[in-house]
């Protein structure tokens, strides 16, 4: 036995080419990307939400804690909005997550039919813009909405749905589908033969969902519930519609900043926002991501589905028959609304507001698609590389670029916009107004997105591929243009359709930073709802829709025509 | 001949969560030019972290690695005139054959019409003529493997490394491509350090065998030296199979040792060993190297109270007389015919195969 020897007997004291930096030197071209994304992160995630911190500490040029002291004595303008933010959060995490599970339960775990239709419906809200909803929630509830004319003709009722009822019902039908996916995956992933032993070892059908489904889904439960809190707090487009008296965050932190020019308020607005968004953030990553006990076993048995009681069933199926409905009503309402003269006056057909979208409209819809087209192929190549630098390369620091560049997933939108506008309205980077500051804010927050498809395509693919390439004289170019790129193509270029539908649909970050000259559509079309517009408006979104529909048909077509050509299946 | 690798007090420390784990502690190895050399050890040993390190896919904690007199510790894998032939094959899936072997040559510039004749000649001597515009997926394992050594060959690297090449193939197959490495090597001069788990596959391909186990090397020699004199129970025991019998030194001559067992009797070890008389020790007996006889004849007696006939071999455990088992090989079971339970034996045992450990 080696008694008392020292593991680091033979380590000098200090060592150059022991450190990781010494190593990175022995790689120049990864020390040079690797310094090149930590200068980028810096500049475009970091600084910009420093300067949102230090314009919350500064009022009139002196350092300053007015507004948080202001918040902790119980000012309402501060206090208010707050609390209401965190109300409509969790009462949308609540029910989304409740929502979802039984979406999830209906599709996995029983055999109900027409399974592929609610899965399409249910993702239906992803894809599209959050706020079309909030547009048909008017449409149909709002002072002229269709529903609200009825009930008050024919029973006298009056009501509103502006204020809590209308954010909790159209967030909790945005974003259930997220809460929906997730679950799905969870469920999916349990071996039906737990249940089948557990009604074996003679547990009740009721016994073996709450003993045994329930708490296998648990992990999978608390990640729903806090993604779903995290997307409603940063919701800005469904609250700038219809939150009436009812101030939220996101919405106040921007009036702040665009009708009163009070940046200290609206930085600290922003910052009472982002401190429960990261820490809703960081149980998701750090408390959630380790404790799950799914049994995933790679092959998603469908065993255990051949025979569901239609005691259980059929109430299944009315439910979820139900939301799909309520989903379809939504956007079918917008369609309506989109080939009518005067909401809520004229319901006569026409094509006038299609002829007002394509025509005044049209440079809207340009500048979208331009600039969301140079941001996604700069937006989507970055994530790439970002991602491989931090699944299969080691270098100092890291962990760091991966929290950093993850960063914007978890930090609202209009926080972001509101960084970039303190950020970059002086020299010598002065790029407030111009194209080149929408097209970074694109690609900064939609970038995470990116980064997490990249990490779980490089997952798929064996890092002793790059070893080989490296091991046979490739260096770091060369390993990732001949190597990763062409194995990641189809998953790359699947990714960039999304980023791209997500530029387009984009509107929290977005709306800080456009300028006369680079309007925005999804921008237009809020303030035609702001103007009462509501056909236009509609118009707006179902062209929106169709873009984004038809950039995933093309995405489709492309990524089966790059497997059909030449890729070998592993 | 003057070592042309040389691993100098090499260290590996893994740090995740929880306790650090040495995987090479302070290794120290030296390879000649031409030489194959095996690292044999069980799963977790860190014979694969050691191969790792020589191709420099992981950096050490501490120690060096001197290739040709040129310390290249720190270097990346792309400046090692080192090649791997990895587990898995690694072999780019959206690449045709001839892609894969000439990728290598392709980094290094090389002119077209010399990729072309390069690939083709080492395709043909690894027997892949033709095959060149195969994807590797419409390939048998046994054909993979041996792309994954023409793109190493092609390269003609200075160190050639193997890590568990054959772990993917049958048995049989098995046989087949290690005799095939062992013949291109030999052909071609290659310097070169293999890793396996199986001590068949060592003993059969090595010049030496680094027998390893928790990070350290427990001996080195060839398959011969670690087969007949291992220097510790793990070596006995991981190469090939070993009953340890307690024994007391009580004679020495200049040829031979002799050793009183439990229960009296006595016996002649060959060779001499570094033991004081009158100490305790351990003989190491191999199971094949006995001799079931008659009771009366043995030099041990015993009972069987286990057998198992495995085809050609029969397998006995037998409960000695002094309360020590031991495990007996007999080859030719079933014309000899299988003894049955209860049997009382006696035993006989080889004296040039028997061994001397400290006890």
């Amino acid at each position: 036995m080696a008694k008392g020897r020292g593991v680091g007997e033979t380590r000098p004291l200090f060592s150059f080419s022991r450190t990781g930096l010494g190593r990175l030197f022995q790689d120049p071209a990864l020390l040079l990307v690797v310094c090149v994304v930590f200068a980028l992160v810096g500049l475009f995630v970091i600084y910009p939400l420093a300067r949102v911190f230090l314009a919350s500490f500064v009022h009139r040029g002196t350092f300053s804690a007015r507004y948080f002291l202001y918040f902790l004595e119980g000012r309402p303008y501060l206090v208010r909005p707050f609390v209401n933010s965190l109300t409509v959060g969790a009462l949308v995490a609540l029910l989304g997550t409740g929502v979802g599970f039984v979406f999830a339960y209906a599709v996995t775990r029983t055999d109900i039919p027409g399974k592929g239709v609610f899965r399409w419906i249910a993702t239906f809200p992803i894809i599209s813009p959050p706020f079309l909803l909030a547009l048909s929630a008017v449409l149909l509830l709002g002072e002229n909405g269709l529903i609200t004319r009825w009930l008050f003709t024919r029973f006298g009722l009056r009501w509103s749905i502006y204020g809590l009822p209308g954010l909790v019902l159209t967030e909790t039908l945005a974003y259930f589908p997220l809460a929906f996916l997730t679950l799905e995956g969870v469920l999916g992933g349990i071996d039906p033969a737990l249940e089948e032993s557990a009604m074996d070892l003679g547990a009740s059908k009721l016994r073996t969902f709450f003993r045994v489904t329930l708490p296998l889904a648990t992990p999978g439960l608390a990640a729903s519930f806090l993604l779903l809190f995290i997307r409603s707090l940063e919701d800005f487009g469904n609250p700038v519609v219809l939150q009436g008296r009812f101030p939220v965050l996101t919405v106040q932190a921007y009036l702040a900043i665009t009708g009163m020019y009070n940046l200290p308020l609206g930085a600290t607005l922003a910052i009472l926002l982002l401190v429960p968004t990261v820490a809703a953030f960081a149980l998701l990553q750090f408390w959630v991501g380790r404790r799950s006990y799914v049994t995933v076993t790679g092959r998603p048995s469908s065993a255990g589905l051949r025979s569901t009681e239609p005691s259980v069933k059929w109430p299944l199926f009315g439910v979820v028959i139900l939301l799909s409905g309520i989903i379809l009503l939504f956007y079918g309402m917008v369609v309506y609304g989109a080939f009518t003269e005067l909401w809520g006056v004229n319901h006569a057909f026409t094509l006038e507001n299609f002829r007002y979208v394509f025509s005044t409209g049209a440079t809207y819809l340009v500048n979208t698609l331009k600039l969301a087209g140079i941001a996604t192929p700069v937006g989507g190549i970055l994530g790439i590389v970002i991602a491989y630098l931090v699944t299969r390369k080691k270098f100092p620091g890291r962990r760091l670029l991966d929290f950093l560049s993850m960063l914007n997933f978890a930090v609202p939108g209009i926080i972001v916009g509101m960084g970039y506008v303190f950020a970059f309205n002086t020299p010598p980077l002065q790029i407030t107004g111009t194209a080149l500051i929408i097209v970074l804010v694109f690609i900064f927050q939609r970038m995470p997105v990116a980064i997490r498809d990249g990490v779980a395509m490089l997952q798929q693919i064996d890092p002793v591929i790059d070893d080989a390439s490296a091991d046979l004289g490739a260096g770091f170019f060369r390993t990732f243009r001949r190597v990763t790129l062409p194995l990641a193509a189809p998953a790359l270029i699947a990714g960039m359709a999304y980023m791209f539908s997500a530029c387009v649909t984009s509107i929290s970050a977005v709306i800080m930073v456009v300028s006369a000259k680079w309007q925005l559509v999804t921008v237009a079309l809020l303030h035609e709802v702001d103007n009462a517009d509501l056909s236009q408006a509609a118009a707006y979104g179902v062209v929106i829709i169709l873009v984004v529909l038809g950039v995933i048909l093309l995405m489709d077509s492309l990524v089966r025509r790059v497997l059909g050509r030449g890729r070998h299946a592993r | 001949m003057p070592a042309e690798l040389v691993l100098q007090k090499l260290l590996k420390v893994f740090r995740g969560r929880g306790k650090p784990v040495v995987a090479v502690d302070h290794l120290d190895l030296e390879v000649a030019k031409g030489e194959l050399v095996t690292l044999l050890g069980p799963s977790g040993c860190g014979k694969t972290t050691t191969l790792r390190l020589v191709g420099g896919f992981e950096f050490p904690d501490g120690g060096e690695v001197y290739l040709s007199g040129q310390r290249i510790t720190h270097l990346p894998p792309q400046r090692r005139p080192t090649a791997t032939v990895f587990q898995s094959y690694a072999l780019f899936p959206h690449m045709s054959v001839f892609e894969n072997v000439a990728f290598g040559l392709k980094v290094r510039r090389v002119s077209r019409a010399e990729i072309r004749t390069r690939v083709r000649d080492v395709l043909a001597l690894v027997g892949l003529g033709g095959m060149e515009d195969r994807p590797p997926s419409k390939l048998s394992g046994g054909q993979q493997q041996r792309v994954a050594l023409a793109r190493v060959l092609v390269i003609r690297p200075e160190v050639l490394l193997f890590d568990e090449p054959l772990s993917n193939l049958d048995a049989k197959l098995r046989v087949e491509t290690r005799e095939h490495i062992r013949r291109i090597q030999r052909e071609l001069g290659l310097t070169s350090i293999y890793v396996t788990h199986d001590q068949a596959e060592a003993m059969a391909i090595s010049d030496r065998v680094v027998v390893m186990n928790q990070g350290r090397i427990q001996q080195v020699g060839t398959p011969q030296d670690v087969y007949l004199r291992p220097e510790n129970a793990f070596v006995a025991d991981f190469i090939g199979r070993a009953n340890f019998l307690d024994a007391q030194i009580v004679g020495k001559t200049s040829e031979e040792t002799e050793v009183e067992l439990r229960g009296g009797a006595r016996l002649r070890v060959a060779g001499t060993f570094d033991f004081a008389l009158g100490e305790a020790v351990k003989l190491v007996v191999r199971p094949e190297a006995v001799d079931l006889v008659a009771p009366e004849v043995g030099e041990l007696r015993g009972e069987i109270v286990l057998a198992q006939v495995t085809g050609a071999l029969a397998h006995y455990r037998i409960a000695l007389a002094s309360g020590e088992t031991m495990e007996v090989e007999v080859l030719g079971a079933l014309e000899k015919g299988v003894l049955s339970l209860g049997t009382p034996v006696g035993l006989r045992l080889h004296p040039k195969t028997l061994h001397l450990l400290r006890g």
